[in-house]
């Protein structure tokens, strides 16, 4: 179910509108349009759907757009052309469009916000400041007060809740913004470059809690950032924007085994693939392994031998290597080395290469009961090498 | 060169008609307003003066301690009323802390409003820019003659003489406070559904308050500025003795106001600077 839809959006800062969407049209470029009527294109026919409990990520460098658009879906950024539908109960509301009044009850139920400079009041107590976005839902003030400290203590920050945001480190107050956004109860959450203010630790840090919280609560979250592993980290779905225009749109794998253009190639040239990648997308697939008396070649004195597209039995050239059938749950310790490990494929990559590190061995890949492929160094070398990444090697 | 003396333009009498049409066609409004102000300022004036100096005294030290907590500033306050009663100037400090005091008043009343609306509506600000640089650097002696006419001598002129002289500081550091708002703040304010007036009230005017503070701090000072030139309308206070003493040529007399004056300045310094300092931390 769609909870946010961006429909053919475009966004321009200045008084020219009229004069700029037309040259739009015709594909003048951004900059020619700035010359042209001095407005600023912000995005240009963006398209988007995010799906309950998805993390979008709008990913970008500054001045991509990326900001830019995820202020359309609250409204504080008046789109010029298109829809951006917000869904509320059983209608999507068109923030572009809406009156005042529809306008207040979407920011006040159905979507809050984090922001990058954490945009606390700095004459709040840490815990107004979380009861802030409560005062504006008209909630008492003893009831605001009261869910304020809940949400403090699921941040772990209740200790510091009468004390004033510059008390406090970076990360902390990116903590109460937070807060301050989950107190909301909203089933949307925008996220502009939540965590880019704070230093690495710190970050990786609030990126596993927010996954954690994500987890219990399950929002919808449309997460800016300029940082591609953070949006590999969290992201269920990724839109990459350049000069105003969304030029890619897929899965975390999808973008680093495919990025669409050289532009995201650049970005995804300075990722780790272990976090991303599966199985399926490394390895090497049956087809390609030589066949000699029906059993197939893995290296020069290693065999495989199938049965109904099932492995039977691996050959070395002291007899049968033993296999384990792989799953998450197994412990590694209870495995004796030199065993090959038979995995499903989509296994993660992280988890491949530990495989690897403990058993010596190239591993077979299964998929519904059928071996498709194996996985040895040489795919992960390729892997760690972003040799995957080459687009005319996809496109072969 | 001599047509050009001789084909004066008659600016002056322009004013000098536009004030008389003023007097004939608005004086019970000016009227009005004179009888007003009077009556608030004699009613504050006499009600202080009616009561023991000391208890008075003893009512603004409580006051003092309950905004500061700071017994060194007490002790100054103190010290400073018992210098000015015993210079024989206790009347006129009142009168006169009474006049700034309605003064800053009414002129916060009149600039925070009008310092908002420019700040939301950089024309308007446009427009004003001029008009509160007019009122600061014109000599405030070329508009005491009109206020004069209009409210007749006594105190009211010399309130609104320092009320137009003053107003500008709460405007322009209201405009100042209140447009440099961050503008994240702004934008948290709105995302999670502010009104126009919520806005205003919990967002803009509470990060806005350092400035606006300072600038009823500047409003008081500039009041205070004004006693000695009110006291040539007529205005009660510590510039009445400075002027007698101006006119009678008395160094004494006119040394010992002057002291006056400067206490009650650093007093009001004192009492008003700390709140907005604390604020910005």
């Amino acid at each position: 179910m769609s909870v946010v839809k961006i429909e053919n959006v475009d966004i321009v800062f200045g008084d020219n509108k009229a004069k700029t969407l037309p040259l739009m049209d015709k594909g003048h470029t951004r900059d020619q349009i700035l010359g042209m009527t001095g407005d600023v294109v912000g995005v240009q026919n963006a398209n988007i759907e995010v799906n309950e409990g998805e993390i979008c990520v709008l990913m970008g460098l500054s001045g991509s757009g990326k900001s830019t658009l995820l202020r359309a879906v609250n409204g504080l950024n008046r789109i010029a052309r298109g829809r951006c539908l917000v869904r509320d109960g059983d209608i999507m509301v068109d923030m572009a469009k809406c009156d005042d009044a529809t306008l207040r009850h979407m920011r006040t139920r159905r979507v809050s916000m984090v922001f990058q400079s954490f945009a606390l009041m700095p004459w709040l107590t840490v815990l107004e400041n979380v009861a802030f976005g409560l005062e504006m839902q008209g909630m008492p003030k003893a009831e605001r007060l009261k869910k304020a400290r809940e949400q403090l203590k699921m941040v772990s920050l209740d200790k510091w809740a009468d004390k004033k945001p510059d008390e406090l480190s970076g990360g902390m107050r990116q903590r109460v913004g937070l807060a301050r956004a989950f107190a909301m109860d909203t089933d949307v959450l925008l996220m502009d470059e939540p965590f880019s203010a704070l230093d690495p630790l710190i970050r990786s840090q609030l990126q596993d809690e927010l996954i954690e919280l994500q987890k219990r609560l399950n929002k919808t979250i449309i997460f800016v950032s300029h940082d591609l592993d953070e949006a590999l980290k969290i992201g269920s779905k990724i839109a990459i924007m350049e000069s105003a225009r969304i030029i890619q749109e897929d899965t975390p794998e999808q973008i680093v085994l495919n990025p669409s253009t050289e532009y995201v190639e650049r970005f995804v040239a300075h990722t780790n693939p272990l976090n991303v990648l599966c199985g399926n997308s490394l390895m090497t697939p049956l087809a390609q392994l030589a066949v000699k008396e029906d059993r197939i070649s893995v290296s020069d004195d290693i065999w495989l031998t199938l049965e109904n597209g099932k492995l039977a039995s691996v050959q070395g050239p002291k007899g049968d290597i033993p296999t384990a059938r792989w799953t998450p749950e197994t412990i590694l310790a209870n495995v004796p080395e030199n065993t090959v490990f038979i995995v499903p494929a989509n296994i993660a990559m992280r988890d491949a290469v530990e495989l690897r590190y403990h058993s010596n061995m190239f591993m077979v890949l299964e998929d519904k009961d059928q071996c498709i492929g194996i996985l040895n160094d040489h795919n992960f070398y390729h892997a760690l090498l972003g040799k995957h990444f080459g687009r005319e090697e996809v496109a072969a | 060169m001599n047509w050009l003396t001789d084909n004066k333009i008659p600016l002056g009498a322009w004013m000098e008609s536009f004030v008389d049409w003023l007097v004939s066609a608005a004086s019970v409004f000016f009227d009005f307003i004179s009888i007003t102000l009077e009556t608030i300022i004699y009613t504050l004036v006499d009600s202080i003066l009616w009561a023991h100096p000391l208890a008075v005294i003893a009512v603004i030290l409580i006051g003092v301690w309950f905004l500061h907590r700071n017994i060194g500033l007490l002790v100054f306050i103190a010290a400073s009323f018992l210098l000015i009663i015993n210079m024989g100037y206790w009347i006129e400090t009142i009168q006169t802390l009474v006049l700034v005091v309605t003064a800053t008043t009414i002129s916060v009343l009149i600039g925070v409003p009008i310092g908002i609306a420019a700040a939301h509506r950089p024309w308007l600000y446009t427009m004003l820019r001029p008009v509160l640089d007019l009122m600061q650097t014109i000599p405030t002696f070329v508009y005491l003659i009109p206020t004069l006419i209009l409210f007749g001598l006594g105190y009211v002129p010399g309130l609104i003489s320092t009320i137009i002289f003053a107003i500008a500081a709460p405007i322009r550091l209201t405009y100042l406070g209140v447009s440099k708002v961050p503008s994240e703040l702004i934008e948290a304010g709105l995302a999670f559904g502010c009104t126009k007036s919520k806005l205003l009230y919990k967002v803009e005017l509470p990060a806005a308050m350092p400035n606006i503070m300072a600038g009823i701090t500047q409003c008081i000072m500039l009041s205070l500025s004004m006693v000695v030139v009110a006291a040539l309308v007529g205005a009660d206070g510590l510039g009445k003795p400075v002027i007698r003493a101006l006119n009678t040529v008395n160094i004494s007399q006119g040394f010992e106001a002057g002291v006056a004056i400067v206490l009650v300045a650093i007093m009001l310094d004192r009492i008003c600077k700390s709140p907005a300092t604390k604020n910005e931390g």
